[in-house]
């Protein structure tokens, strides 16, 4: 990875991105977590709390050096940045180059995370502890670098801020990683409703607010890209929530927070990967689209009889796709004096189209066989699903040892404290039931 | 003694309070319940798929009342919880055979 010398207007403005985008996870936290039930909301916080522990680690020993590294190939940064190694802040960069890796690290953070939605309420979190920060190494990094300066990259295709290496990838990994674990326990005649949606709108309003560090963040400098950028995440979000509340309001008979919601995410999602290549009119186009395509793509798993809980396929896989491909039709280089491919409507053809396509086929081989193997290994090791108890019960208490809302001192109390104390000591058996 | 319990529409938990108030109860006891009667339920749609909601939020009102005061007691209850339209709720009376204040001790009428 190379970077210039050190411009304090372009590393304040990334040094503040990489903060917004690290509060995306919480967000994603929230959003995934009102959606599933009471009974499974600390596990899923959990599971994206997990990413923010290990990744970060993860990223700084090896995974930045084989997703951003020189020493490799086009498909394989090598390990010659392991532990950051020689990157300092007194060299003619400034800091710039380890500032970038730190903005990295953020999404290196949430793209395991976003797949926790899709195995909710049934996988293993030691099965997930071990997951996650294997999936960065083997899946994450690889594709990051085929994306950016390999292999993928130097065709032409394009991905500014992660539609194809995060989105897609994350997606593709959700559908198989459902696929392996299996339905829940009584899905879908038994109805799995969210247990709050306000919840919900708060982590879709973080998700939102975060998302413009790593989207305008990804011009990685204070420049026009970024305000373009910017702009297109505001605006494309926006109409995609519009999309799907009005389709579900057609559809369905209500405008719901959950489809308003939803429809914001798929809009991101899908802009991601335009947001620096194309300008504000074709955004909004990518925006309905997103929310419109998305709101029917996530019935797709009622039909196709996979239990992707809280619909990461349908939002991220379907909506990274749209905005992927709709780059083929929109990319606009005169609009950012850039020096990238035109899309079908700005004179540059097919091409870009196709060189769109190809880089999502191979993020969606790669993720999709590694992403299996991975979970055979654990599954054939240390299991990946929870037994039937603890499904039913719920996996807060019995894999984290905490409950989302007790009423406190009423039933609860510590083991071995007498009667007439404050609180009665209960058994597991209270709480659990 | 007789035990007064009512079911009713949360949002009428005002009006009854001050009902009751009003007719002399210097006591109740609420609890937040979910059940169904003839109302039934209704159904949230969430993307796109519907769930049936059966058991309606609900208020329970207890009071203890001396077997003079239960019918002024039930009319207070039946007056000011009512909207004529279905879902209003029940009340029913049961009997009593202690009832004692801890603070005190006293036990019966006296502790009432």
């Amino acid at each position: 990875m190379k970077v210039g010398h050190m411009d304090s207007g372009d590393a304040a403005w990334v040094l503040a991105s990489a903060a917004l985008v690290l509060f995306m996870t919480p967000g994603l936290a929230f959003f995934y977590g009102g959606m599933d039930r009471s009974r499974n909301v600390l596990n899923m916080l959990m599971m994206n709390f997990w990413c923010l522990l290990i990744v970060p680690v993860v990223w700084v020993v090896i995974g930045f050096s084989i997703a951003g590294g020189d020493g490799g190939a086009s498909w394989f940064g090598g390990f010659d940045a392991a532990f950051l190694d020689g990157i300092g802040i007194t060299g003619e960069d400034g800091g710039m180059g380890l500032l970038t890796i730190a903005f990295l690290g953020m999404f290196a953070v949430i793209t395991p995370a976003l797949i926790s939605g899709a195995v909710a309420d049934r996988m293993k979190f030691s099965a997930w502890a071990i997951f996650a920060p294997v999936w960065v190494i083997l899946v994450f990094a690889p594709i990051f670098k085929w994306v950016y300066g390999g292999w993928l990259g130097q065709r032409g295709s394009l991905d500014f801020a992660g539609g194809t290496a995060i989105h897609v990838n994350a997606g593709i990994a959700a559908l198989v990683a459902v696929l392996i674990l299996g339905k829940r326990k009584g899905w879908p005649s038994e109805g799995h409703p969210p247990h709050s949606m306000p919840l919900v709108m708060i982590g879709t309003g973080i998700l939102w607010f975060g998302w413009f560090g790593f989207n305008a963040g990804s011009a990685l400098g204070a420049n026009g890209q970024a305000v373009q950028a910017f702009m297109n995440t505001f605006v494309a979000a926006a109409a995609a929530g519009l999309a799907w509340a009005i389709v579900e309001r057609i559809k369905d008979g209500h405008f719901t927070n959950l489809g308003a919601a939803s429809g914001i995410v798929a809009g991101l999602v899908a802009i991601t990967p335009a947001c620096g290549f194309v300008s504000t009119g074709p955004a909004i186009i990518i925006g309905l689209a997103a929310g419109a395509v998305c709101c029917f793509a996530v019935q797709l798993k009622f039909s196709a009889g996979y239990d992707d809980a809280l619909d990461v396929v349908g939002v991220h896989f379907v909506g990274g796709l749209v905005g992927s491909l709709l780059i083929g039709l929109f990319a606009n280089p005169e609009h950012f004096g850039g020096d990238f491919m035109e899309g079908l409507f700005y004179g540059g053809g097919l091409k870009l189209l196709g060189e769109q396509a190809l880089a999502n086929v191979a993020a969606i081989v790669w993720s999709g066989a590694v992403t299996a193997a991975i979970l055979l290994v654990l599954k054939a090791t240390v299991g990946i699903r929870v037994n039937e108890d603890v499904e039913a019960a719920g996996l807060d208490t019995a894999e984290h040892a905490e409950t989302a809302y007790n009423s406190g001192e009423v039933t609860m109390g510590r083991p071995g404290a007498g009667a007439g104390s404050a609180g009665s000591p209960v058994t597991s058996d209270v709480l659990v039931g | 003694m007789k035990l007064v319990t009512a079911v009713i529409k949360p949002f009428k938990l005002d009006d009854v309070k001050n009902a009751l108030k009003a007719a002399g109860v210097v006591g109740i006891t609420v609890s937040e319940v979910r059940g169904f009667g003839r109302q039934g339920g209704h159904t949230e749609t969430y993307r796109g798929t519907e769930y049936q909601v059966d058991f309606l939020p609900k208020v329970k009102v207890e009071v203890i009342a001396e077997d003079g005061e239960v019918p002024a007691v039930v009319e207070a209850i039946e007056k000011s919880a009512r909207t004529d339209k279905i879902g209003d709720g029940k009340v029913w009376v049961t009997p009593v055979d202690e009832v004692v204040r801890i603070r005190t001790g006293e036990r019966g009428v006296d502790a009432v």
